[in-house]
């Protein structure tokens, strides 16, 4: 009989605000250690914190597109532990009273189709600050730029049912978090951290034992590390071996995981509520406001673009991905392209260049000329890629490049004449088994035309010209 | 010439737990030992505002946490009038200082009565505002719920002004509230007709002070002289304020004082080993013993399992205290006068070795920082040669009338007399 993996996620991303949760300084990623710090994120004697409204916003919005509970009050509670990156020696965070309770996240599952998976809470708190073990030899340094920097943390039940749907749900939930414009959910950067809880269990029985997974820095690892665990976990059970709750930590080098030392894992953080700031208490109306910044998210784009264009879910998908590349592609088609060919357009060409630089290096109304180029039959399909990529590298307005290019379509007769006058005497034998009747061979011969023109040839005008002067007319 | 602000040319004595950028701030700790702050307290840049001048900063109980002025790493404080009595504590530097007259008036902190209690020890006055009327905003916390910069003068109009200088609300602290702002003079009032003062008889138990009973009864039969109406009250649960007070303010500094680790300022004590050795020798060297006792206390109160226990149900009591007072002042009360402290200064090192009777000294004082309102000490007569504070309490943010009302019985009363 097999194994139900069970997990959970803690997801905690920054919060994209310019300054820190409790004091003014900034939150630029990259600045030289200890440069944007302050008496309050130094946590100096005598210095409180101010809550951030900005984060406060933004949490709320997060809070929103995943259908959250936002709470008119909750409370900052401090989490006691000693750690020399804490500079208090407690974080500011919320605890028995969180921002935000409930909500779910649809997520496309590998191989259960959608699931809901449930959202238990979000709450802010501060950040720590960075240790440094390998920049003096032999010792620790502490940079503190990180301390204060305002973070959600978001919880979702034990609904995640392998590591590849855990995989799917960071996608999707940094996807959503991107799109609500709550933070940029850069793991590289640290503003998105997560921590794994899995558990196995007979399915139908109640929950097994759990351990958390800490030190995990790509989706990649999220999966590996959980497989690894998953594996250990059933190992243990197989045997008739009992899981012990512990916290764990990922080698991405070995791929395996080891216990935490026991000194490492912090055992009572004694939260009790924060006596420097009042209890936060947000107005129904602020926060209904903020549900009205809420932009169109993913999962909705993509049914709506899907309904309205006539598109395939999996196009859609791609499409509503990132907002980006959604409004690109609706540009074009307010534009005056049609929806199937702006589609094509921008995931074939459009998504190359876009996934390289990071941006359409083709602005919306020139692919929207491009097209109309190509339907009024004034530079072919092919023609039109290579124009696109003169477009994509230097600019320049479409029909001009294609003149420039020599990519304008020749429907002038004495041209394509003396194309075809080409063709017929470079092709004897063909020109002589199509008058004897074999006409498929007229594909071929339209295809040389193509040829012989560089492709400048109109397809459309060839062909007329080419069956009279095969019949000997003219 | 520059406008010259209402505290013009006065000089203050500066408790060493308000940050200065002038001066060391060592909150009489070892622990913080050559530390100084590269930013000045609210209240210290507002007082300048005004006029006044950082005289000194003065000593106190390390970490404000004490009754005597005893528990400094730089030595106990002397009373001015008998160096072999305390003046009091925690602010017991700047109350000497100004019973002295070495300054006129001074900036103590009270997280359970360390200003008030002093201020009657030391025969001068202490005002403690409302929790919230005065930014902590460089004040180093102890019980940051409790915690509130206080003042001391020779008179209540000193130390109302000092107070009106540096109330008000701060962009630094998100406590402080905004309300109308404190007039610069207290004004005597003619007669006290109209002002209804409230006798809460659990501040009178039978074993009272003989002294300081004496000098209460004699104040109140001067506020009736002034015509006051004066009734006794009832504050049922104010008992419960020294144990409660007890559980809650060591449970707020244990994570107030986690800071000082000697990973980022202060003195690093010598340790073999990784980071943990590091903490346990600069904190147990840094700090003195009544401090660890309150850290200790205070990590105990709130660990997983205790914390329904103390915490929890210390945070309930708290609740009942403050609807006692609620309730009296709703009952068409203004002001509460009550004795400020159970005796006179007693004889240093009479309660060094028995930190219960030194927490009692406070128990008068204490449930007013657990409700969170304004206060005042002022001397009402002395007893064997020592001075004896009569303590007026009102409602929150009701520190105008306290003031008037005081500075009324201030001109009525002997205050330098012996009671009989």
């Amino acid at each position: 009989m097999s194994w139900e993996t069970v997990i959970g996620l803690e997801v905690h991303v920054q919060l994209a605000t310019r300054s820190k949760m409790f004091c003014a300084c900034s939150t630029a990623f990259g600045n030289p250690p200890n440069t944007n710090v302050c008496p309050v994120c130094l946590g100096l004697p005598g210095a409180l914190p101010v809550p951030n409204r900005e984060a406060i916003r933004l949490a709320v919005r997060a809070a929103h597109a995943l259908g959250g509970d936002v709470r008119e009050r909750s409370i900052f509670a401090r989490k006691n532990y000693f750690y020399p990156d804490l500079p208090k020696g407690y974080q500011i965070s919320q605890f028995d009273e969180p921002l935000s309770k409930g909500g779910q996240l649809p997520v496309e599952t590998p191989t259960r189709g959608t699931v809901e998976i449930a959202i238990e809470r979000l709450h802010v708190e501060e950040d720590a600050g960075k240790s440094l073990h390998d920049r003096i030899p032999g010792k620790t340094a502490v940079d503190l730029n990180r301390a204060g920097v305002p973070l959600a943390e978001i919880v979702s039940g034990p609904d995640l049912r392998s590591p590849a749907e855990a995989r799917a749900y960071l996608v999707t939930i940094k996807q959503l978090l991107i799109y609500a414009g709550v933070s940029e959910c850069s793991m590289e950067k640290g503003s998105l951290r997560v921590d794994a809880n899995i558990s196995l269990r007979r399915a139908g029985a109640g929950f097994g034992t759990k351990t958390e997974i800490k030190n995990l820095n790509s989706f990649a690892n999220v999966e590996r590390a959980l497989e690894a665990e998953q594996e250990r976990q059933a190992g243990l059970l197989e045997r008739g071996e009992r899981v012990t709750q512990m916290t764990l930590l990922f080698n991405a080098g070995t791929g395996e995981v080891r216990p935490m030392r026991s000194k490492e894992e912090s055992h009572d953080y004694r939260y009790f509520p924060d006596p420097d700031l009042p209890p936060l208490v947000l107005s129904r109306a602020w926060i209904e406001e903020i549900r009205g910044e809420l932009p169109e998210l993913p999962a909705q784009k993509r049914s709506r673009l899907m309904a309205e264009y006539g598109l395939s879910g999996y196009d859609a998908g791609v499409l509503a991905s990132e907002r980006a590349i959604a409004d690109y592609f609706e540009t074009v088609v307010r534009g005056g392209a049609a929806a199937k060919t702006a589609a094509n357009w921008v995931l074939g060409d459009g998504m190359t260049g876009y996934n390289a630089a990071g941006t359409f290096q083709v602005k919306a109304e020139d692919l929207v000329a491009l097209i109309r180029l190509v339907e009024q039959g004034i530079v072919s399909h092919q023609a039109a890629k290579k124009v696109y990529a003169e477009l994509a590298l230097a600019g320049g307005h479409p029909q001009a490049v294609a003149e420039r290019l020599g990519l304008i379509q020749v429907r002038d007769e004495s041209a394509l004449e003396g194309w075809v006058d080409e063709v017929i005497a470079a092709h004897p034998n063909e020109a002589g088994r199509y008058r004897a009747g074999e006409t498929k061979l007229l594909g071929f011969l339209t295809g040389q035309v193509m040829k012989t023109s560089q492709g400048k040839a109109d397809p459309k005008g060839v062909q007329p010209v080419l069956v009279r002067k095969l019949s000997g007319q003219g | 010439m520059a406008q010259q602000g209402p505290l013009h040319g006065m000089p203050l004595a500066i408790k060493d737990n308000i940050v200065t950028i002038e001066q060391p701030t060592t909150c009489g700790s070892r622990i913080l030992e050559g530390y100084t702050s590269p930013y000045n307290a609210t209240v210290i840049e507002r007082l300048r505002a005004a006029g006044a001048m950082v005289a000194c900063k003065a000593n106190l109980d390390e970490f404000a946490m004490g009754s005597s002025t005893e528990h400094s790493a730089f030595g106990r404080v002397r009373h001015p009038m008998d160096p072999s009595r305390v003046p009091g504590g925690s602010s017991g530097g700047s109350a000497a200082l100004v019973a002295a007259g070495v300054v006129p008036a001074g900036l103590g902190s009270e997280t359970g009565g360390s200003v008030r209690q002093p201020a009657s020890f030391c025969g001068i006055v202490g005002v403690k505002p409302t929790y919230g009327r005065v930014s902590r905003y460089g004040l180093v916390a102890f019980g940051s719920s409790l915690d509130c910069i206080s003042t001391f003068g020779r008179t209540v109009q000193d130390a109302g002004a000092v107070l009106a200088a540096m109330a008000g609300p701060d962009e630094h602290d998100a406590t402080t509230v905004d309300r109308p702002p404190l007039p610069h003079r207290v004004e005597a009032r003619a007669s006290l007709q109209g002002v209804t003062i409230g006798v809460p008889t659990e501040f009178f138990p039978a074993d009272l002070h003989p002294g300081v009973k004496a000098a209460c009864e004699a104040a109140v039969r001067g506020l009736r002289d002034l015509g006051a109406r004066v009734r006794d009250v009832s504050l049922p649960h104010v008992g419960l304020a020294v144990p409660t007070y007890y559980v809650l303010a060591p449970a707020e500094a244990a994570a107030n004082l986690a800071r000082y680790d000697g990973a980022r300022y202060g003195p690093r004590f010598p340790s073999q080993g990784d980071v943990r050795a590091l903490y346990r020798a600069t904190r147990g060297k840094g700090f003195g013993a009544e401090v660890r006792r309150r850290i200790l206390v205070g990590t105990y109160v709130l660990s997983a399992g205790y914390y329904d226990a103390y915490y929890g149900k210390a945070q309930a009591a708290r609740s009942r205290i403050v609807e006692d007072f609620r309730r009296a002042f709703q009952s068409g009360i203004d002001l509460l006068f009550t004795p400020t402290t159970p005796t006179p200064a007693f004889k240093a090192g009479e309660k060094t070795s028995d930190p219960v009777a030194m927490y009692l000294a406070d128990i008068f004082v204490c449930p007013v920082n657990l409700a969170g309102l304004p206060a005042i000490s002022l001397p009402i007569g002395r007893s064997e040669g020592f001075p004896i504070g009569g303590q007026l309490i009102g409602d929150g943010f009701e520190e105008a009338k306290m003031l008037s009302v005081a500075a009324t019985l201030e001109r009525h009363v002997e205050a330098g007399a012996e009671v009989r």
